[in-house]
């Protein structure tokens, strides 16, 4: 019980290098008010204490004193405010270029998938030094994935994908836990981050391939029957899906909306209602909410990502803009390559 | 100090000894012995949820899940928060201490609503035993947060049970508002203008109106949790439709304001205590009356800050976030006046001034460390781990429970016109200090270090903080037994307390104690303002 017992936690991504200054800033500034208060409560509890002073001196107050007290702690708690929405405004949005992960929570476990197949649960191995941003949906109540050592904590929510991203700055064994109480086992939900040097991250993915994630979202799209609609050819019933992702999508209502992965995976689940159908193709596609699970639904976008370059020729690891960046840079279009 | 206590008399007749018999306290409308009807129904439940307390800080000795399983651990916190929250903390000083205090500051015989009031204790009683029925036939595991989907879906649990028993403590509430509200426009005796109110007025009303505002929403709240999970209507279960985050919009439309509802009412208990402790005139009254407003106001638009890592989107966010300091500055100022007001004081440390000090004390570091939550860049860390179960703790048991039990051995002596063992009282107030900081503050470091809150089995590096956390609580424990044993035992040996012991200007101590049951012998009239000690000389202590 005593052997390890730390008092501040370990620093090992680029977010605990921005939060920890802010943390002991406040504490800094914790430590200034309370002891300040307090001393100046125990001068004045003991300087005028009744035996010694028995007889009060009446004070109204003053406007001055008054506007003292609140403007100062008002400008201080500008500068933690203003400070403190910097470093959250760098959670947002992940570079470019990080390294894309995929995964899924449910009671009571995590499962991660890496673009080139790897599947790990519990477990996640990242490469050190490099932008690593997880995409993340629940299969059923909320959880919250929680990497102390990273500084990283997002909700993970059972209706949309969410992305957290962090760059590792130490390699090692860190703790992930389930932030958000989730039921029986929530204290269970825990696992490890590995963060490893770049080349034996690689070796460890070349040790257990199972095939890309698109390159299982392509058989699913072969055993929902997707194919015999979504086609290039002149015969085909729903949109070519090549070059979907990132594309604006237009409604028969005239409306129109980016199409990225949580927009894919709504458009399979479905409801679909009458005015949101795209603009050209008729109410034919059956609705697969309860028939696709998270993990499945994960390949098959990926499949769908993977088309805008060339259905034959995949690569799944294109970068991938997502909705902040879009936001931030709505000229960046991805490159479309028709077949 | 205790010079003379044998001239003090206890009155002939009073609102206790008036009439005898269970009838004449079930069917009462008098607002003193209903509020002694609310402080033996808390005093019930707070050790009812101090034992789940008890049981949780026994499991967290081990890192390992060994005393309870864990569907049982997660029970314990949940019932440990329902019953502290909504039938001990929001109705404590309000209900006990407001309904017996109020009606006699502003100088009238009684509430405005004098049944609605009694009317607002069946509530009360009905909701906790329906919530206690809940516990006993299996128990809720939700936490008292209620979160979506796993409330109203995955949990297997009696969660429409307890939720039907939170409605009804939530009308209780209501009831107390409005009761509230009414008679301090109303009832005030000649001459009590707004700005000669005492300050436990303006805190109480400040109080009132969020009760009256924010309890219907969580009341809607709940129901429509009620309604998803039994008839199965999408609102906030995804597959059916709903939107999870919705849910914690609507809940902590309530559950934040919530928090000045508990706490509001101790600013007020503090006020009178330093004044009259101090003999002094409160340091900036206007300033301190506007506080009470400004939070109830402020209170209402920053309920996002539960939520920074939950999926809003990043500009609300800030708004939450610097709405969330402009809250902090009224409490802010708040503690600075009362520390003011100590200045060329006459102060005496009795038993109520000591749980004062405690409070400003806890309160400053309860209030310092919401800054780090408040920060949005911290937050993501710190949320959701045990640094902020170690701030509220601070705001809810260092900041209410200690004006709660300040305000409790302050009027104490106006209740049942008897004296408590002043030794004994200080060794309690000094117990629960250090017993609170041991328990509590090694909770700060154990969240910072990233141990997340609701856990029943832990990482075994988090385990010396954890074990000194359970030594604290059982220091805790003591304190609070304490004053359960020498008030009962006050209310036969304790020496006769006479109408105005702490010598105070206060207009609910220029009557006999106990009051008679119309408080006053004739309507007095007040001439001047709160506080004004330099014109009562007379005034001193008796006990």
């Amino acid at each position: 019980m005593w052997s390890d017992f730390p008092l501040f936690p370990v620093r090992a991504s680029n977010f605990a290098d921005k939060v920890d200054p802010l943390y002991l800033f406040l504490v800094a500034i914790t430590l200034f008010f309370s002891v300040g208060i307090f001393l100046t409560i125990a001068v004045f509890a003991i300087k005028y204490r009744r035996s010694v002073h028995p007889k009060a001196e009446q004070i109204e107050g003053s406007l001055a004193v008054e506007a003292t007290w609140t403007i100062i702690p008002l400008g201080i708690a500008m500068v933690i405010f203003i400070w403190g929405a910097t470093v959250y405004y760098s959670y947002g949005a992940p570079p470019r270029d990080a390294l894309r992960i995929y995964g899924t929570a449910k009671q009571w476990m995590w499962k991660f998938q890496q673009a080139d197949g790897q599947r790990e649960i519990n477990e996640l191995h990242v490469p050190v030094g490099r932008d690593v941003a997880v995409t993340l949906i629940s299969q059923d109540v909320i959880h919250s994935f929680f990497v102390p050592a990273f500084r990283v904590k997002m909700d993970v929510l059972p209706n949309r994908y969410r992305t957290v991203w962090f760059r590792p700055t130490r390699t090692g064994t860190y703790h992930l836990f389930c932030a958000e109480y989730c039921g029986t086992a929530h204290s269970g939900m825990i696992g490890s981050v590995i963060v490893m040097e770049p080349a034996d991250y690689e070796s460890w993915l070349a040790s257990g391939g199972e095939g890309s994630l698109a390159s299982s979202g392509e058989k699913l799209f072969r055993h929902f029957g997707c194919i015999s609609c979504h086609r290039a050819d002149k015969g085909a019933r729903g949109p070519d899906l090549a070059g979907l992702y990132g594309r604006e999508v237009h409604f028969q209502d005239g409306s129109a909306i980016t199409a990225d992965e949580n927009y894919i995976r709504d458009r399979i689940l479905g409801p679909r209602p009458p005015s949101k159908l795209v603009a050209g193709w008729q109410p034919i596609m059956p609705v697969f909410r309860g028939q696709v699970d998270e993990e499945e639904m994960l390949e098959l976008i990926a499949y769908v990502k993977s088309l805008q370059q060339n259905p034959l020729n995949v690569n799944p690891n294109a970068p991938i803009p997502d909705e902040q960046q879009r936001k931030r840079n709505p000229q960046v279009e991805p490159q479309v390559i028709r077949p | 100090m205790s010079a003379a206590p044998s001239v003090a008399v206890e009155p002939r007749e009073h609102y206790l000894n008036v009439n005898y018999g269970i009838r004449s306290w079930l069917l009462t409308t008098d607002h003193k012995r209903i509020g002694l009807l609310y402080l033996i129904s808390i005093t019930v439940m707070f050790f009812i949820g101090g034992l789940f307390a008890t049981l949780i800080r026994l499991e967290l000795m081990t890192p390992a899940g060994d005393l309870v399983t864990s569907d049982t651990y997660n029970k314990l916190f949940t019932m440990h928060g329902i019953v502290m929250i909504f039938f001990f903390l929001i109705p404590s000083i309000p209900a006990v201490i407001g309904n017996f205090v109020v009606p006699m500051m502003v100088g009238a015989r009684d509430m405005a609503f004098p049944k609605i009031n009694l009317l607002s204790w069946y509530m009360y009683v009905i909701g906790a035993v329906i919530t206690l029925y809940s516990v006993i036939v299996g128990g809720v595991d939700t936490g008292w947060t209620f979160y979506t989907p796993f409330s109203t879906t995955y949990s297997n649990t009696y969660v429409f049970t307890a939720i039907v028993g939170i409605l009804f403590a939530g009308f209780s509430s209501i009831f107390t508002g409005l009761n509230f509200i009414v008679t301090i426009h109303k009832l005030r005796a000649p001459g009590l203008t707004w700005r000669r109110m005492q300050l436990f007025l303006w805190s109480n009303y400040a109080t009132a109106v969020i009760m009256i505002l924010g309890t219907p929403v969580i009341a809607i709240t709940l129901i429509l949790v009620a309604v998803e999970r039994v008839w199965h209507i999408g609102i906030f279960n995804p597959a059916l439709g709903g939107d999870p985050v919705l849910f914690q919009h609507l809940f902590w439309f309530y559950s934040h304001p919530a928090v000045y509802i508990m706490v509001l009412p101790a600013m007020g208990v503090v006020s009178e205590l330093v004044t009259t402790f101090s003999r002094k005139r409160v340091f900036g009254y206007e300033f301190v009356a506007a506080a009470s407003i400004a939070i109830a106001v402020f209170g209402f638009l920053v309920w996002g800050h539960h939520m920074f890592v939950a999926g809003i989107s990043i500009y609300s966010a800030m708004l939450f976030s610097i709405m969330s300091y402009l809250v902090a500055i009224p409490s802010a100022i708040k503690v600075f006046n009362w520390t003011a007001t100590l200045y060329k004081g006459a102060i005496s440390y009795r038993t109520p001034m000591l749980y004062a000090f405690g409070f400003i004390g806890l309160f400053t570091m309860g209030g310092l460390t919401g800054l780090f939550l408040a920060a949005l860049g911290v937050d993501v860390h710190v949320t959701d781990t045990y640094f902020v179960v170690a701030h509220f703790h601070y705001i809810m048991v260092g900041g209410a429970v200690m004006g709660y039990l300040g305000a409790i051995h302050y009027w104490w002596p106006k209740m049942v016109g008897r004296m408590y063992p002043e030794g004994w009282a200080k060794l309690s107030a000094a117990t629960i200090f250090i017993g609170f900081n041991v328990t509590f503050f090694p909770q700060f470091i154990l969240g910072y270090l990233g141990m997340p809150r609701r856990y029943h089995a832990y990482a075994p590096e988090f385990q010396v903080l954890n074990v000194m956390s359970t030594a604290g609580a059982s220091i805790l424990a003591v304190g609070y037994l304490l004053p359960l044993i020498y008030l009962i035992w006050s209310l036969r040996y304790g020496e006769i307390a006479g109408p105005n012991p702490w010598g105070s200007t206060g207009l609910e101590w220029q009557t006999t104690s106990p009051p008679p049951t119309h408080n006053f012998e004739e309507t007095p009239v007040v001439t001047e303002e709160a506080y004004a000690y330099d014109k009562h000389p007379e005034m001193e202590f008796v006990a």
